[in-house]
Protein backbone atom coordinates (compact mmCIF):
# COMPACT_ATOMS: atom_id res chain seq x y z
CA UNK A 1 0.00 0.00 0.00
CA UNK A 2 1.09 3.55 -0.29
CA UNK A 3 -0.22 6.20 1.69
CA UNK A 4 0.41 10.01 0.11
CA UNK A 5 -0.02 12.96 3.09
CA UNK A 6 -1.14 16.42 2.66
CA UNK A 7 -1.24 18.76 5.53
CA UNK A 8 -3.30 22.12 5.30
CA UNK A 9 -2.93 23.96 8.94
CA UNK A 10 -5.13 21.83 11.02
CA UNK A 11 -6.38 19.58 7.97
CA UNK A 12 -4.61 16.75 7.24
CA UNK A 13 -5.51 14.69 3.76
CA UNK A 14 -4.15 11.19 3.64
CA UNK A 15 -4.24 9.55 0.31
CA UNK A 16 -4.89 5.54 -0.10
CA UNK A 17 -3.60 3.12 -2.37
CA UNK A 18 -3.85 -0.44 -2.59
CA UNK A 19 -4.87 -2.96 0.11
CA UNK A 20 -5.59 -1.97 3.26
CA UNK A 21 -5.40 -5.16 5.01
CA UNK A 22 -3.98 -7.14 7.58
CA UNK A 23 0.10 -6.47 6.51
CA UNK A 24 -0.65 -3.40 5.56
CA UNK A 25 -3.13 -1.50 8.34
CA UNK A 26 -0.30 -1.79 10.91
CA UNK A 27 1.66 1.08 8.28
CA UNK A 28 -1.83 3.22 8.25
CA UNK A 29 -2.18 2.60 12.12
CA UNK A 30 1.33 4.16 12.67
CA UNK A 31 1.35 6.88 9.49
CA UNK A 32 -1.80 8.53 11.77
CA UNK A 33 -0.69 8.54 15.77
CA UNK A 34 2.28 9.90 14.21
CA UNK A 35 0.63 13.01 12.46
CA UNK A 36 -2.78 13.10 14.19
CA UNK A 37 -1.45 15.94 16.60
CA UNK A 38 -3.16 19.03 16.34
CA UNK A 39 -5.63 17.93 13.83
CA UNK A 40 -8.84 19.10 13.67
CA UNK A 41 -9.79 17.80 10.25
CA UNK A 42 -8.70 14.10 8.83
CA UNK A 43 -9.52 13.08 5.04
CA UNK A 44 -9.29 9.73 4.15
CA UNK A 45 -8.98 10.02 0.34
CA UNK A 46 -10.11 6.09 -0.48
CA UNK A 47 -9.97 6.67 -4.64
CA UNK A 48 -7.29 4.66 -5.35
CA UNK A 49 -7.84 1.95 -2.45
CA UNK A 50 -8.80 -1.31 -4.30
CA UNK A 51 -9.29 -3.62 -1.00
CA UNK A 52 -10.31 -3.42 2.51
CA UNK A 53 -10.62 -6.04 5.20
CA UNK A 54 -11.38 -6.09 8.48
CA UNK A 55 -8.05 -5.09 9.97
CA UNK A 56 -8.13 -1.98 8.10
CA UNK A 57 -11.65 -1.43 9.18
CA UNK A 58 -10.33 -1.37 13.08
CA UNK A 59 -7.38 1.15 12.05
CA UNK A 60 -10.45 3.65 10.65
CA UNK A 61 -12.27 2.95 13.49
CA UNK A 62 -9.92 3.95 15.88
CA UNK A 63 -8.98 7.01 13.74
CA UNK A 64 -12.66 7.57 13.57
CA UNK A 65 -12.63 7.54 17.61
CA UNK A 66 -10.20 10.04 17.67
CA UNK A 67 -11.27 12.84 15.70
CA UNK A 68 -14.76 12.45 17.70
CA UNK A 69 -12.24 14.33 20.36
CA UNK A 70 -10.47 16.35 18.76
CA UNK A 71 -12.27 17.21 15.40
CA UNK A 72 -13.70 15.47 12.45
CA UNK A 73 -12.71 12.73 9.90
CA UNK A 74 -14.58 12.94 6.63
CA UNK A 75 -14.09 9.71 4.22
CA UNK A 76 -13.63 10.57 0.53
CA UNK A 77 -13.87 8.57 -2.89
CA UNK A 78 -15.54 5.69 -2.07
CA UNK A 79 -15.80 3.21 -4.89
CA UNK A 80 -18.41 0.60 -4.99
CA UNK A 81 -16.59 -2.46 -3.90
CA UNK A 82 -15.46 -0.31 -0.74
CA UNK A 83 -18.49 0.84 -0.25
CA UNK A 84 -20.36 -2.59 0.08
CA UNK A 85 -18.04 -3.23 3.18
CA UNK A 86 -19.37 0.00 4.36
CA UNK A 87 -22.44 -1.26 4.20
CA UNK A 88 -22.11 -4.53 5.52
CA UNK A 89 -20.42 -3.69 8.43
CA UNK A 90 -22.39 -0.73 9.14
CA UNK A 91 -19.47 1.72 8.88
CA UNK A 92 -21.72 3.77 6.68
CA UNK A 93 -23.48 4.88 9.89
CA UNK A 94 -20.35 6.04 11.54
CA UNK A 95 -18.39 7.29 8.95
CA UNK A 96 -18.93 10.77 7.21
CA UNK A 97 -18.37 9.47 3.82
CA UNK A 98 -18.09 12.10 0.73
CA UNK A 99 -18.45 11.20 -2.72
CA UNK B 1 -10.01 -29.54 -5.74
CA UNK B 2 -6.72 -27.93 -5.63
CA UNK B 3 -5.14 -27.75 -2.33
CA UNK B 4 -2.42 -25.71 -0.77
CA UNK B 5 -1.01 -26.59 2.69
CA UNK B 6 1.13 -23.83 4.81
CA UNK B 7 2.52 -23.42 8.00
CA UNK B 8 -0.36 -21.19 9.78
CA UNK B 9 1.99 -17.95 10.02
CA UNK B 10 0.69 -14.13 9.21
CA UNK B 11 3.69 -14.63 6.75
CA UNK B 12 1.45 -16.90 4.62
CA UNK B 13 -0.94 -15.20 4.09
CA UNK B 14 0.38 -13.60 0.67
CA UNK B 15 0.58 -17.12 -0.38
CA UNK B 16 -2.86 -18.10 0.43
CA UNK B 17 -4.37 -15.21 -1.13
CA UNK B 18 -2.21 -16.03 -4.50
CA UNK B 19 -3.58 -19.64 -4.34
CA UNK B 20 -6.96 -18.38 -4.39
CA UNK B 21 -7.24 -15.58 -6.84
CA UNK B 22 -5.09 -17.97 -9.14
CA UNK B 23 -8.19 -19.73 -9.34
CA UNK B 24 -10.52 -17.24 -9.73
CA UNK B 25 -8.78 -15.54 -12.87
CA UNK B 26 -9.04 -19.04 -14.66
CA UNK B 27 -13.03 -17.70 -14.90
CA UNK B 28 -14.16 -14.32 -15.69
CA UNK B 29 -14.89 -13.36 -12.03
CA UNK B 30 -16.33 -9.96 -11.70
CA UNK B 31 -13.55 -7.43 -9.40
CA UNK B 32 -15.98 -7.12 -6.82
CA UNK B 33 -16.49 -10.91 -6.31
CA UNK B 34 -13.00 -11.31 -6.50
CA UNK B 35 -12.66 -8.86 -3.17
CA UNK B 36 -15.06 -10.31 -1.19
CA UNK B 37 -14.25 -13.86 -1.30
CA UNK B 38 -10.02 -12.29 -1.19
CA UNK B 39 -11.22 -10.45 1.89
CA UNK B 40 -13.35 -13.66 3.24
CA UNK B 41 -10.24 -15.89 2.87
CA UNK B 42 -8.49 -13.11 5.03
CA UNK B 43 -10.53 -13.15 7.65
CA UNK B 44 -10.60 -16.69 8.02
CA UNK B 45 -7.30 -17.43 7.49
CA UNK B 46 -5.97 -14.75 9.64
CA UNK B 47 -8.17 -16.27 12.07
CA UNK B 48 -6.38 -19.75 12.16
CA UNK B 49 -2.80 -18.22 11.77
CA UNK B 50 -3.72 -15.93 15.06
CA UNK B 51 -5.62 -18.74 17.50
CA UNK B 52 -5.65 -22.30 16.18
CA UNK B 53 -2.35 -23.30 17.56
CA UNK B 54 -1.37 -20.76 19.80
CA UNK B 55 1.22 -20.37 21.11
CA UNK B 56 2.55 -22.66 18.92
CA UNK B 57 2.61 -22.57 15.08
CA UNK B 58 0.49 -25.81 13.03
CA UNK B 59 -0.31 -26.20 9.49
CA UNK B 60 -3.46 -25.39 7.59
CA UNK B 61 -5.06 -26.55 4.16
CA UNK B 62 -6.57 -24.17 1.78
CA UNK B 63 -8.58 -26.43 -0.65
CA UNK B 64 -10.14 -24.01 -3.66
CA UNK B 65 -12.51 -25.54 -6.55
CA UNK B 66 -14.47 -23.11 -8.96
CA UNK B 67 -16.92 -24.51 -11.25
CA UNK B 68 -20.50 -25.45 -11.81
CA UNK B 69 -23.52 -23.84 -13.85
CA UNK B 70 -23.88 -21.27 -12.97
CA UNK B 71 -20.01 -20.95 -11.45
CA UNK B 72 -19.27 -20.92 -7.84
CA UNK B 73 -16.54 -20.82 -5.71
CA UNK B 74 -16.20 -23.71 -2.82
CA UNK B 75 -13.26 -23.04 -0.19
CA UNK B 76 -12.36 -25.11 2.49
CA UNK B 77 -10.13 -24.31 5.26
CA UNK B 78 -8.56 -27.29 7.55
CA UNK B 79 -6.57 -26.91 10.49
CA UNK B 80 -6.00 -29.16 13.50
CA UNK B 81 -5.46 -26.58 16.35
CA UNK B 82 -8.07 -26.34 18.98
CA UNK B 83 -11.45 -26.59 18.23
CA UNK B 84 -13.15 -23.74 17.35
CA UNK B 85 -16.62 -22.62 15.80
CA UNK B 86 -16.24 -18.79 14.44
CA UNK B 87 -20.16 -19.33 13.79
CA UNK B 88 -21.15 -19.95 17.12
CA UNK B 89 -20.87 -16.39 18.12
CA UNK B 90 -23.56 -13.82 17.68
CA UNK B 91 -22.83 -11.15 14.92
CA UNK B 92 -21.56 -8.11 15.80
CA UNK B 93 -23.46 -5.27 16.48
CA UNK B 94 -23.73 -2.68 13.32
CA UNK B 95 -26.13 0.01 15.28
CA UNK B 96 -24.09 0.89 17.64
CA UNK B 97 -22.00 4.25 17.40
CA UNK B 98 -18.52 4.82 17.19
CA UNK B 99 -17.60 4.87 20.46
CA UNK B 100 -19.57 2.04 21.91
CA UNK B 101 -18.04 -0.21 18.69
CA UNK B 102 -15.58 -2.99 19.62
CA UNK B 103 -12.56 -4.02 17.04
CA UNK B 104 -14.16 -8.28 17.17
CA UNK B 105 -16.24 -9.83 15.52
CA UNK B 106 -16.27 -7.84 12.18
CA UNK B 107 -14.26 -10.08 10.15
CA UNK B 108 -16.46 -12.94 10.44
CA UNK B 109 -19.83 -10.45 10.12
CA UNK B 110 -18.22 -10.05 6.61
CA UNK B 111 -17.49 -13.13 5.55
CA UNK B 112 -21.10 -14.31 6.49
CA UNK B 113 -23.25 -11.45 4.88
CA UNK B 114 -20.54 -11.50 1.49
CA UNK B 115 -21.01 -15.34 0.94
CA UNK B 116 -23.98 -17.66 0.24
CA UNK B 117 -22.78 -20.18 2.40
CA UNK B 118 -20.81 -20.74 5.38
CA UNK B 119 -20.54 -24.08 7.20
CA UNK B 120 -18.36 -25.04 9.96
CA UNK B 121 -17.39 -28.99 11.22
CA UNK B 122 -15.54 -30.76 13.74
CA UNK B 123 -14.28 -33.92 11.89
CA UNK B 124 -11.40 -36.39 13.02
CA UNK B 125 -9.35 -34.11 15.05
CA UNK B 126 -9.69 -31.16 12.29
CA UNK B 127 -11.45 -27.34 12.27
CA UNK B 128 -13.42 -27.62 8.83
CA UNK B 129 -14.51 -24.35 7.79
CA UNK B 130 -16.41 -24.20 4.55
CA UNK B 131 -17.43 -20.61 2.36
CA UNK B 132 -19.17 -21.12 -0.94
CA UNK B 133 -20.34 -18.03 -3.44
CA UNK B 134 -21.74 -17.85 -6.57
CA UNK B 135 -19.66 -15.68 -8.93
CA UNK B 136 -21.24 -15.58 -12.63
Amino acid sequence: MTINKIKNDNELTVLLEGRLDTTTAPELETELRQNMEGIECLILDMEELVYLSSAGLRVILGAQKQMNKQGKLLVRHVNDTIMEVFEVTGFTDILTIEN
Amino acid sequence: MKELTVAATLENLGAVQSFIEQELEQCECPMKAIMQISVAVEEIYVNIAHYAYHPTVGEATVRCEVGGDPVHVTIQFMDSGKPFDPLAKPDADTSLTAEERGIGGLGILMVKRSMDQVDYAYESGKNILTIRKEIC
